[in-house]
């Protein structure tokens, strides 16, 4: 068991799932060149996955989304499974997520089926041995950039893991308290702060977007969230000079049908924008799916702050857990960390199954 | 453009500076001064702006700083701009192969407007565009400034996949495709330069508020460029906007 066996290992895809793709932060300081942001959709999943593994916060997770992909790991590490539940398995049995898992060489994760919700994160300690396009590694499928050579991941492709253990210690394990997991209902409220262009909207309409429900279409993306339900109705024109887009602004096209601008939206739009999603309540719509139900409801800027500051606030390393060392590993087996002429090894010893 | 800056909330992290509500080289210089003062000035909490037409989008981070305090930088900005040097803006030399399998809509273009494909390319090389905005795809170029006697509809039937470089026109708006995309622009040349190369350390070969003054180059000079700018030895040529203006 030498170190240099480790060195260019890492994850191969057996299957690549429905939509699985790297996913960090985003893409930032090239909006004004029309580049936009990609990055992980539930935001606050993507985060706790890379505490959970004492990540940096922008190391690249993978963004798995309704089906999930089957992995062998070529090297021993460190995951988190967070986000939607999707039943993860580790070569077969059922794994809790929301905490740091120890993987083996040899071992396969793969997800059973999804349960409520859109999309789970799978975080990995010490991130990808892959190279940032423009200084992330978010996969911009449309562009054909970043992740893993610009696109989803697909049966046989290898996912160089660095060398790094991720955090200090490497084998202590964590998990987020249970009582924060957020739960992943097939409806949700999403707070908006109305503007910019509330006032190219008629006052009808105006309480019709905020007191009806809306059906998520199935043509929603990555790009944007289309909405099925009353039509809204703009004053005069439904047109405006092009101007900024952000995740999170609802623009409304003619047919009075809004659309919820989300990572991979365009950096500018000609549509009045009647509302924006506060950002604490995004993360919600990356886990709405086709058939899935919004509503919106009005809050002041001073009131989205003070959501931000808690949203922020629930993304915390103080929050986590620390998980007792008799409990740390998965069933019937063991991890030890062995020191033999100064280099430090952890070994793996399981149970055979007779 | 307004008396002065209107602001329109944009979520909890971003806020509009709208300085007008039409396309025009004065607002949209407005709106270049603002923002490359606020870069300069390193405003704390501002995460990322977009310039657009007329507008400035202003992302913040509200744990650093709120809308009062943008507010009011903006304004003070707005009111004595001397504060911060601007510098001039650019010109970037565009050269173009016209016409022929670098521009196969050209012949259409023409006969479209009653003209020759030579008055074409001379009413097309003519201008200063000002580059009012990017977005739409990475490193596209809303250029304005084109003459009206060369607008042309788009196709009817877009193309599957326009090669990045291609110049072309549709309605009254110029334009070049930064990456191969599809699209349904009337094609009339093409530029060796790279647009955007998402490797590079500036990935991006245009900023808003520039301008672009397209060259005519033969097939000879069009290869001779096109395998410089492959081996990173071609430098695009710029200059400043008073120079441009004195000639």
């Amino acid at each position: 068991m030498q170190e240099t066996e480790n060195a260019q290992k890492g994850i191969l895809v057996r299957q690549g799932g429905m939509l699985t793709v790297l996913q960090d932060l985003g893409r930032y300081q090239y909006r004004q060149y029309g580049m936009p942001t990609a990055g992980a959709m539930d935001q606050f999943s993507y985060r706790v996955g890379n505490l959970l593994v004492e990540n940096p916060e922008n190391y690249a997770s993978l963004e798995i989304t309704l089906i999930g992909p089957d992995l062998l790991f070529q090297k021993e590490s460190m995951v988190a499974i967070t986000g939607a539940p999707m039943k993860p398995q580790l070569n077969g049995r059922e794994i809790p997520m929301w905490q740091s898992i120890p993987v083996c060489k040899g071992d396969v994760i793969s997800f059973a089926e999804l349960e409520t919700g859109c999309r789970s994160y799978m975080a990995v300690a010490g991130g990808f041995d892959l190279p940032p396009v423009m200084g992330s590694l978010s996969t911009y499928l449309r562009a054909g950039i970043g992740g893993y050579q610009g696109r989803q991941l697909k049966q046989g492709d290898l996912l160089p893991l660095t060398r790094e253990t991720g955090g200090e210690q490497g084998s202590i394990r964590y998990r987020y308290p249970e009582h924060l997991i957020p739960p992943y209902p097939a409806a949700q409220v999403l707070r908006v702060v109305l503007g910019p262009q509330q006032n190219f909207f008629t006052a009808a309409s105006i309480r019709t977007f905020l007191n009806s429900e809306f059906e998520i279409d199935s043509t929603s993306d990555r790009m944007g969230c289309r909405l099925n339900g009353p039509t809204l109705k703009h004053r005069h024109k439904a047109e405006i000079l092009s101007d900024g887009l952000i995740p999170g602004s609802v623009q409304v096209p003619g047919h009075g049908n809004p659309i919820v601008m989300l990572s991979d939206c365009p950096t500018s739009g000609g549509y009045p924008k009647i509302a924006t999603v506060i950002s604490a309540d995004l993360p919600k719509i990356g886990q709405l799916k086709p058939g899935d139900r919004l509503a919106f409801q009005r809050v002041s800027l001073k009131a989205a702050h003070s959501a931000y500051k808690v949203f922020q606030d629930s993304i915390s390393k103080d929050l986590l857990e620390k998980i007792p060392d008799e409990h740390s590993l998965p069933a019937e087996s063991r991890v030890y960390q062995v020191i033999i002429e100064g280099k430090t090894f952890r070994v793996q010893i399981k149970k055979e199954n007779t | 453009m307004y008396p002065s800056p209107r602001f329109l909330p944009a979520g909890d992290k971003a806020l509009v500076a709208e300085f007008g509500n039409k396309i025009d080289p004065k607002t949209n210089e407005k709106v270049r001064q603002i923002f490359i003062a606020l870069q300069q000035l390193e405003v704390k909490g501002i995460t990322e702006m977009i310039p657009t037409y007329r507008s400035l989008l202003i992302c913040y981070d509200p744990l650093e700083t709120g809308v009062k305090e943008l507010k009011k930088t903006v304004l003070e900005i707005n009111r004595s701009a001397s504060q911060v040097e601007i510098p001039e803006p650019l010109v970037y030399y565009v050269p173009v192969k016209y016409g022929g399998n670098h521009g196969s809509d050209l012949d259409y273009v023409a006969a479209h407007n009653n003209l020759s494909e030579e008055e074409v390319i001379n009413l097309h090389t003519e201008p200063l565009y000002r580059i009012y905005m990017l977005g739409f795809t990475p490193g596209f170029c809303y250029l304005g400034g084109m003459h009206d006697a060369i607008a042309t509809p788009r196709l009817k039937n877009p193309r599957v996949r326009i090669p990045a470089g291609s110049v072309g026109i549709a309605d009254k708006q110029t334009g070049i495709y930064p990456i191969d995309s599809p699209g349904g622009w009337q094609l009339i040349g093409s530029t060796p330069l790279c647009i955007f190369d998402a490797s590079a350390s500036s990935p991006f070969l245009f900023g808003s508020g520039n301008y672009i003054r397209f060259v005519r180059i033969n097939t000879d000079e069009y290869q001779h460029i096109k395998e410089q700018v492959e081996q990173g030895k071609y430098s695009v040529r710029t200059e400043e906007k008073s120079c441009s203006e004195n000639h």
